[in-house]
């Protein structure tokens, strides 16, 4: 919010991140018994590294190409209906419009839905508990606006309320699940919100009572019930 | 060694790492905690370079080979790229001088927050295509060892720009050209805008742009904030203070053909700290204008604009401050979560906010009733009389609804073609711009960042060509007019 009203904290950086990173180093070498050990693993990184820093980076892209290399590996996979079928499989499926893709739990990123997205015929979408898709991600799903009737993104970490309001765009949604989103700030109210942005649509998710406090009856009601410790 | 750290100065790096000296949110403590130890060798050392009879601690550092007037988010933005593209590490010492470390004034935080790629010139369409991919992949740009990821709080839902009977035809072209450079837009009739939202009023709209892909708001603190760290990390200096002078020297020269040319060179910023007569002169070989709307200010510091006009000389940074308005209301009623950010053809516009049926928006006044800039009091009535009626008219909704905040902030405006200012200065020859967006600089800021320094480093602009946005237009009469402003 960009608004003067918010409180001005300005995060204070610790310089010497890549000091304690290098006595860190050395302190967790160092119950390993062997002295010499450590010096040389130290040794070896600091030839090699101009510091620890630019190690975490290096470490940090190796991780982000793993990531990108499993994506089109995955590719072919979901060309490929059921099992491990071979190249000759696949061949011979080529012209066949793909209907419904389940790519559940898949480390899909912003860049590998171009391969979901060329699905013009797609009817339902499965992304449940992808860590990579995020409210990026779901401003490009319009593509699929005319086939898509079926949309789960229940359990991605990183998709808040700001990423489901651009699923307007898919009028022909029969059903959407948006159960277990944990970055959503407010999942009753953003299922009503959801809900009336998309009338023709079953949307599954949080139930909207959720988060709203009791009423002094109920309470009462509550109290009753529950076993009162001794 | 010891003499040859001390001799270096304040600079990061065998002093900062070796003695495990902490840095704090301003660089006051940290320059205290060397300058102590500094004078405890001094005191062991035989002889030595400088005078401990005055303590310059709390004081910028002496030398620095650019200083950044003007800590905002285009500031933030030269230093990143400075950093990023410099050909060794730690080449370039960049010192950011800052007057405001509350940024209470500054046009970033106070901004609404959109980017949008609905321009009609090339070059801003690609300039908010890159920035938009630096906001996308924020966290591998922007990454500090340690410190938790950023979360900007992107809203992807759009731009949607309405167009009466006149203006239809120019926002075809403009479209034509958006697509061209790869933004994802489409043209709309009021019938569909009808069945697409059918809490407008269509009333008076021809046709309608609506941005499907890249475009939305999102929290400018936190971009602010992240590149703040980011730089911080990347061994940029941070002044607390205001420059008060340029101190140059003038070479007088002879073009090819024979006209005389003064070519000046500034050789020293004098930064005065705050609440205090103090300041420092620090010696540098670049400067950097990117103070928003006091860069008109900055500029005549540096004795341009003074000359007799319609000279080279004379010509002025035609960047002012202007004073815009930002109300926040709550409609039980109105549009839902489909809604972009939605600007009328009388210039009004607005956008929703968190989920509980708030709303942001305003309107830029006609230049006849532009308000006065000498300070940021809100004009209620204006909401009232110019922009309301407007909103009622466009959303019937909006009929009913309840002011809630108001607020006001600066857009840097260039009274010549509203478009930024960058590159040198053809007769100040190391003063650097990075200014004049009016109203659009905070969604251009990493792609103009990442071009001035391009231009600082090598010399011309490597990926996006900003030609048409040099100085040197202001002289030559050429407008590369922005026809698309909010």
């Amino acid at each position: 919010m960009a608004a003067p009203g918010a409180s001005l904290r300005l995060v204070a950086p610790v310089w010497n991140r890549g000091t304690s990173g290098i006595r860190g180093l050395s302190r967790s070498v160092d119950p390993e018994g062997s002295q010499r050990k450590g010096r040389t693993l130290l040794q070896f990184l600091a030839d090699h590294f101009y510091d620890v820093e630019a190690v975490r980076e290096y470490l940090l892209q190796k991780q982000v190409l793993k990531v990108l290399r499993k994506n089109r590996f995955q590719d072919k996979e979901w060309m490929r209906p059921n099992g491990r079928g071979l190249s000759g499989e696949l061949w011979k499926l080529r012209e066949v419009p793909i209907e419904a893709v389940d790519a559940s739990g898949c480390a899909i990123t912003y860049q590998g839905l171009d391969n979901l997205l060329a699905l013009k015929e797609l009817q339902s979408l499965s992304l449940q508990c992808c860590p990579h898709v995020d409210d990026w991600c779901l401003s490009r799903l319009y593509q699929l606006a005319n086939s898509l009737r079926e949309l789960s993104l229940a359990g991605c970490p990183r998709i808040s309320e700001r990423g489901l309001a651009c699923l307007h765009h898919l009028q022909n949604l029969r059903r959407l699940d948006i159960s277990h989103l944990p970055a959503v700030s407010n999942p009753g109210l953003t299922q009503i919100l959801v809900e009336e942005m998309l009338p023709n649509c079953e949307v599954l998710g949080a139930d909207w009572a959720q988060g709203l406090k009791l009423g002094p009856e109920e309470q009462s009601r509550d109290t009753a019930s529950s076993p009162i410790p001794a | 060694m010891l003499r040859r750290a001390l001799r270096l100065g304040l600079g990061p790096g065998l002093l900062g790492r070796g003695l495990g000296a902490h840095r704090e949110g301003s660089t006051l403590d940290w320059h205290g905690k060397v300058s102590e130890i500094k004078k405890k060798i001094q005191s062991v050392l035989p002889g030595g370079a400088w005078s401990p009879l005055c303590d310059t601690s709390h004081l910028p550092p002496e030398h620095s080979d650019v200083v950044i007037v003007g800590g905002g988010v285009l500031g933030l933005s030269v230093a990143y790229w400075l950093k990023r593209l410099e050909k060794r590490q730690g080449a370039i010492r960049v010192l950011v001088v800052e007057r405001d470390h509350t940024y209470s004034q500054a046009s970033t935080v106070l901004s609404v927050g959109g980017i949008r790629q609905q321009f009609s010139l090339p070059e801003n369409i690609q300039l908010s295509l890159f920035s938009v991919e630096f906001l996308r992949n924020i966290n591998e740009y922007l990454a500090v060892v340690d410190d938790p990821p950023l979360d900007l709080q992107f809203n992807p839902s759009g731009y949607l720009f309405l167009a009466s009977e006149e203006g239809a035809t120019i926002m075809e072209n403009n479209v034509k050209v958006q697509r061209q450079e790869g933004a994802k837009v489409c043209l709309m009739s009021p019938e569909q805008l009808r069945k697409k939202f059918p809490w407008m009023n269509t009333e008076g709209v021809a046709l309608a742009s609506y941005g499907l892909e890249n475009e939305g708001w999102f929290d400018p603190w936190c971009l602010l904030q992240g590149l703040r760290r980011k730089v911080q990390s990347m061994g940029v200096l941070f002044c607390h203070g205001e420059v008060t002078r340029f101190v140059s020297s003038s070479n007088h020269m002879e073009t090819a053909i024979g006209e005389k040319v003064t070519l000046k060179r500034i050789h020293e910023v004098h930064v005065k700290v705050d609440h205090s007569q103090e300041y420092q002169p620090v010696e540098c070989a670049i400067v950097v204008n990117a103070a928003g709307a006091w860069s008109g200010r900055i500029a005549e510091l540096a004795g341009i604009g003074k000359g007799p006009s319609g000279t080279l000389q004379g010509t002025k940074l035609p960047v002012e401050p202007r004073k815009r308005y930002v109300y926040l209301w709550h409609c039980p009623q109105g549009p839902g979560l489909e809604a972009p950010l939605v600007a009328d053809p009388s210039g009004a516009y607005f956008r929703r906010e968190g989920l509980g049926n708030n709303y942001l928006g305003g309107c830029s006044p006609a230049e006849e009733e532009e308000p006065d800039p000498g300070n940021l009091e809100v004009d209620h009535d204006f909401f009232q009389e110019k922009v309301w009626p407007h909103l009622a008219q466009r959303v019937p909704a909006f009929e009913t609804l309840k002011v809630r905040r108001a607020w006001a902030g600066y857009y840097d405006y260039n009274t010549f073609d509203q478009n930024g200012v960058v590159g040198p200065h053809p007769l100040v020859v190391n003063m650097y711009f990075a200014t004049g967006f009016s109203g659009h600089g905070l969604q251009q800021a990493p792609a103009v960042g990442r071009a001035v320094a391009e231009m600082m480093l090598e010399g011309h602009f490597q990926t996006i060509n900003l030609s048409p946005f040099l100085f040197s237009r202001f002289y030559l009469g050429e407008k590369a007019q922005e026809h698309c402003i909010i």
